[in-house]
């Protein structure tokens, strides 16, 4: 049992309308591994997540999560079960405060009679200190930064098995997307499967275990990270001169 | 115009324009949450009404039969689509809520002879018939719609609303029906005789726009539902469904709409078609408010209340006119003082 990935993508296909943005892509998510996808804008990254999510429906492929093949994929019911999406634009509720977005963040959780989102909280906020000083203050007053720790802290909230980060490092100063990168690569200790989608790839493949390359909606390249910071088309197109660190 | 009959005007704008405020409440709830202009919020009260004065006159109100009909309805396509979606643990729910819960109420209705009971009851009761058709007519009606535009949603209400008010004159006739009041007392203050039903239809206004405060600013559900309808894409991926929400405030709405039939039927008649203009004062309300704003709606509301019992001292013959006139300046003002900022996902 323990041997089932958390998620396998075999196939996927997924199109907006008649335009096919995803051409047959399958990629898989170890146990307490961190997967990053690299790719140009337009790539097919956030379709991707999407589709995982049960935001988009697809056109084909198999998703199968924690072992069991997902025949209809509803966004509540991956809820439900521990997968939580960070999307690109981040979907927070600004007009409400940082702790209520939190505790929103543990709504399937109570649904499903848990009551520790106080516990869980305290735990979101040593992660993030600069949430817990601004718990009061309104999501859509925060800064970049900010917003985007709230978006992180509002997923952890649901105590996932499976975190989907959409561009976590978007928009971000050095300085925070360390601290951002380095509280991802925390959660995998803690045995949170990631899957990581990002611009930054010098930053993500650096974290992951293992990396997808996805180009115009294929994957181009995939290998385990190391493998990747060393393959020279990967170099050439991501990570520019210099390569490794 | 002397001193004494400008108290009576206000005490009478003032306990209609707390209804229109209850009501209003209820439009920009529904519309913040799911997009819907519900034009048949004010058929929720004339069911309350009629259902309560029904059962005060020994008869089993029409709006009954609703309730069995459109659970069977619901029954029907959620069990089909369970069955289909291989979701079998779902069917308990459904056929609680939708077959059972009717069908227990009626066989209730049956045996206890509620013109018996003590207005606490009967007003329960009429609740318990008339709440429940909320969240079914969004489900029959909105559901299947929920991603369409604000456009066709508010076309999908001029249908519930005609179809509601058709079945209402099947239900309860033509004939209006005037409830007893809560309390026969008066209350003497300054010279002043304030009916007892007045005080009651303010303070019970008031509890429960304050209960509807708390229900949103302290329990998780009325948080999800302030979430819903802030970002919709955000509160799906915490895992509030869209349709959990719809049914959540459509719930909301039937209550407050038939809570405020109840309230209003011992000071007017209600017909069967008398919730729609009382609804459309409550829409004015709302619009004040621009759909957003709960406190600007409920002023405005209440200013709607006040501006028509003067105006019926006035000018009585165009008392609805002034009121519906007043929705002019009001848009101009709106449109001239909004910023247009479309929310990008
Ligand atoms: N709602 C939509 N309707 C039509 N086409 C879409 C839609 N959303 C995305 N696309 C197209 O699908 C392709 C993949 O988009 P996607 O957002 O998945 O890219 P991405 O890899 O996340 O890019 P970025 O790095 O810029 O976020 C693009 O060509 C995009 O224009
Ligand atoms: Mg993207």
């Amino acid at each position: 049992m323990s041997t089932a990935p958390v998620l396998e993508v075999r196939d996927l296909c997924v199109s907006y309308g008649k335009v096919e943005a995803l051409h047959h892509v399958s990629l898989k998510v170890e146990t307490g591994q961190i997967v990053t996808v690299i790719g140009p804008n337009g790539a097919g990254k956030t379709t991707l997540l999407s589709a995982i999510m049960g935001v988009l429906p697809r056109s084909q492929g198999e998703i199968a999560y924690l072992g069991h093949a997902q025949r209809e994929i509803e966004v509540e019911r991956m809820v439900a079960q521990g997968m939580t999406l960070v999307p690109e634009s981040r979907a927070l509720f600004g007009e409400m405060t940082v702790e209520d977005n939190l505790l929103l963040g543990a709504f399937m959780r109570h649904r499903l009679g848990h009551r520790d989102e106080r516990a869980t909280m305290a735990q979101v906020f040593e992660i993030f200190p600069r949430l817990r000083e601004r718990h009061t203050q309104m999501a859509g007053t925060l800064s970049g930064g900010e917003r985007q720790m709230l978006a992180v802290g509002r997923a952890l909230m649901a105590r996932p098995r499976l975190l989907l980060l959409d561009e976590p490092s978007l928009g971000l100063a050095p300085l925070i997307v360390r601290e951002i990168f380095r509280i991802v690569a925390d959660l995998k200790k803690s045995g949170v499967a990631v899957l990581l989608v990002e611009q930054n790839a010098r930053a993500a493949l650096q974290i992951a275990d293992y990396g997808y390359v996805l180009e115009t909606g294929e994957v181009a390249i995939s290998g385990p990270s190391d493998q990747l910071q060393d393959d020279p088309k990967v170099i050439e197109s991501y990570l520019g001169l210099g390569g490794k660190h | 115009m002397d001193f004494q009959i400008a108290l009576l005007l206000g005490q009478d704008g003032i306990t209609n324009g707390a209804i229109y405020a209850l009501l209003a409440l209820a439009l920009v709830l529904v519309f913040a949450v799911t997009r819907v202009i519900f034009i048949p919020q004010g058929e929720y009260v004339a069911f309350g009404a009629l259902t309560l004065a029904a059962l005060q006159a020994g008869k089993l109100p029409g709006t009954l039969w609703l309730l069995l009909g459109m659970g069977i309805a619901v029954a029907a396509i959620d069990l089909a689509l369970a069955v289909r979606r291989g979701t079998a643990r779902r069917i308990p729910a459904i056929v609680g809520w939708n077959i059972v819960y009717p069908a227990a109420l009626t066989a209730l209705l049956w045996l206890v002879k509620p013109a018996e009971l003590p207005l606490p009851a009967q007003v329960l009761l009429a609740l318990a018939v008339v709440v429940p058709l909320g969240p079914m007519v969004y489900r029959l009606a909105y559901q299947p719609l929920a991603e369409a535009s604000v456009l066709v949603l508010l076309i999908v209400s001029v249908a519930v609303h005609l179809t509601l008010v058709g079945l209402g004159l099947l239900f309860f006739g033509a004939e209006g029906s005037r409830t007893p009041a809560f309390s026969e007392g008066n209350l003497e203050i300054a010279g002043l005789t304030i009916s007892g039903q007045t005080i009651w239809v303010v303070i019970a206004s008031l509890a429960l726009i304050v209960t509807l405060y708390q229900l949103f600013e302290r329990t998780l559900y009325g948080k999800a539902l302030r979430a819903t309808a802030i970002n919709r894409v955000g509160a799906r991926l915490m895992g509030i469904s869209t349709t959990m929400a719809g049914k959540l405030s459509f719930l909301l709405a039937a209550a407050i709409g038939a809570f405020s039939g109840i309230l209003i039927a011992p000071i007017t008649t209600i017909y069967y078609d008398t919730g729609f203009l009382i609804g459309l004062k409550g829409f004015v309300g709302a619009i004040i408010g621009g759909l957003a704003s709960y406190p600007v709606a409920a002023a405005g509301a209440v200013l709607v209340g006040l501006l028509e019992s003067f105006s019926s001292f006035y000018a009585s013959a165009f008392k609805e006119v002034i009121v519906f006139t007043l929705i002019i300046p009001v848009l101009l003002w709106r449109s001239l003082t909004t910023r247009h900022v479309e929310e990008v996902e």
